[in-house]
């Protein structure tokens, strides 16, 4: 890779040890997929959950921290594994708090804001067009991909820290033109009517195109899509698909029509989508019996939108099964303050702040609390909680809204 | 001996027997990360162990978390000893780097087609080459 002469005196550890690790580490991972050079990044979203961290994970960070380390951009960190609020009330233990207590602190020396959400894009760090980003938890970056026009890549969260104490990553991958056009071609022949349709359609593409370098082309939507209807699309084609990019017709910004989605070139494979399709992603979660042991909403961090319209459809009722809404802090306070999260506690609703389902420790609190079957509106969470010994059972919000009260599932 | 070739990798040579999948891996959503056992019922692999072994997948799947959790696999003596993909996305050579793990991809005769669980294999990364050896 071509160094500029700042770059190389990071190199010779000249700006300290941290960022001579963080320039090796980044060097090493750009000439593997032949990066020519570095460009400089607005900000930086670090994925650092203690569960993926492990105590390695956790020393590492602290000895960073002790040498001094100090980010050069805006650092923002992804949901931890634990709300501080409850966390022994459902069956976490000590070890776990203490362990993101020590993350959150070695984090917040070295300058991060522990902003503890997946939807930073929504709220504290939303993305514009052109410029270059190093983010980590797949759902913000497809999103400030296709949505924005920004430019990342999957990062994890070393590499995400790195970034933000060099203030730059390799330039390869979804930062480089070449890799921003569509590759396979996607007709929506139904509309999609509730947001957990469109994570079934990420579900589905993800499902016939994995592959990090496939760049679906979506056209066929009548209506335009809410924010939070892409967050679930995105967040499902990322996990499905491992896509960290889609465009689509009309909507996004270098899909004004779909040749320019295509940069003139057409679509290797296409693939429509119609009812039988939509109704066949829902019924690939088969449910091993009728009772819901736990039904989650999230993943990704419900915005404020989301917890006003499950205010709206618990209201008045009492839950029969562990029911979880997970959020971030800062949307968890505009929801106290209009009152959707007081509505949600009383039907029985837990409201979970700066955390996501599948970060918290999920095979334990499944043995503490005997969690099996999860019924989730998230197809992302459907894909990820079976690693973790669940039966997910993936449909449609108003199902899992009966599910949670009647503590049944209907079919 | 037969060889497989392609741009070059990163990290040691290494020697060690093959854990072949069709499925695509990823170590959040397909491992138990406490004892290294793939955990997901669907995955090929359901029930074995990764350790030791040069892990040849398709592509690398979903989320961020193997960018962490392969230095703590390291850590516990459960880490894979390489990784050998047909493609693989950027997070699984984050982690791979971080921890000190051997990973190529992009090589000719496609790994997951022309390699056998159970066969022993040397990965030379720098070379871009991987040889594989007898049947064990």
């Amino acid at each position: 890779m071509h160094l500029t002469p700042d770059e190389e005196a990071m190199l010779a550890g000249e700006a300290g040890t941290p960022v001579k690790w963080a320039l090796d580490y980044q060097l090493a991972v750009g000439e593997f997929f032949g990066a020519e050079r570095f460009v400089p990044v607005r900000s930086a979203h670090a994925h650092c959950d203690g569960e993926a961290l492990g105590e390695a994970g956790v020393r590492f960070l602290e000895q960073l921290a002790d040498q001094g380390a100090l980010t050069r951009v805006p650092l923002t960190l992804d949901p931890r594994s634990t709300d501080f609020s409850c966390a022994l009330d459902i069956g976490q233990d000590e070890s776990i708090t203490d362990r993101e207590r020590r993350i959150i602190a070695a984090m917040t020396r070295m300058g991060a804001l522990p902003t503890n959400t997946c939807i930073n894009y929504q709220t504290v760090d939303v993305p514009h067009g052109g410029e270059h980003l190093a983010w980590g938890d797949t759902g913000t970056v497809i999103y400030a991909n296709s949505i924005a026009g920004a430019r990342s890549n999957f990062e994890g969260g070393p590499a995400a820290l790195a970034a933000a104490l060099t203030g730059r990553v390799p330039e390869y991958g979804f930062h480089l033109d070449r890799h921003r056009y569509g590759t396979v071609e996607v007709e929506l022949a139904t509309q999609p009517a509730d947001s957990s349709d469109w994570g079934a359609v990420g579900c589905l593409v993800g499902r016939r195109f994995p592959g990090y370098w496939e760049v679906p082309v979506l056209h066929g939507a009548e209506d335009n899509p809410s924010p939070d209807e892409l967050k679930q699309l995105g967040a499902a084609l990322a996990s499905y698909g491992s896509h960290a990019m889609f465009h689509m017709v009309g909507l996004t910004p270098q899909a004004r029509t779909l040749d320019e989605a295509f940069g003139g070139a057409g679509p290797r494979e296409r693939l429509v989508i119609d009812e039988a399709a939509l109704r066949e992603a829902y019924q690939s979660f088969v449910p091993e019996s009728d009772t819901a042991d736990i039904v989650v909403f999230g993943t990704p961090q419900l915005s404020l939108f989301e917890l006003r319209e499950l205010a709206e459809r618990f209201r008045g009722s009492q839950v029969q099964s562990t029911v979880y809404a997970t959020t971030s802090a800062s949307v968890l306070s505009s929801a106290q303050e209009f009152g959707y999260a007081q509505t949600l506690r009383e039907s029985g609703v837990r409201v979970l702040s700066g955390v996501c389902f599948y970060l918290m420790t999920a095979r334990d609190l499944a043995r503490r609390n005997k969690f099996r079957t999860l019924v989730t509106n998230s197809s992302k969470l459907a894909n990820i909680i079976s690693g973790y010994g669940y039966n997910p059972v993936f449909r449609r919000t108003e199902l899992c809204v009966e599910a949670a009260i009647s503590g049944r599932i209907r079919e | 001996m037969t060889e497989l070739n392609g741009a070059p990798g990163f990290g040691d040579e290494v020697l060690a027997v093959a854990l072949v999948s069709g499925d695509a891996f990823s170590a959040r959503y397909d491992l138990d990360h406490v004892t290294g056992v793939v955990s997901r019922e669907s995955h090929d692999l359901y029930g074995r162990t990764i350790a030791g072994k040069i892990l040849v997948v398709p592509s690398a799947k979903g989320g961020t978390a193997t960018g962490w959790r392969l230095l703590d696999l390291t850590s516990r003596g459960l880490a894979p000893a390489g990784l050998l993909l047909r493609k693989t996305n950027p997070v699984l050579v984050q982690g791979a780097v971080f921890a000190g793990i051997p990973i190529m991809h992009e090589l000719n005769p496609d790994p997951v087609t022309s390699i056998r669980s159970g066969q022993s294999i040397r990965m030379r990364p720098r070379e871009g080459r991987v040889e594989l050896l007898e049947l064990s």
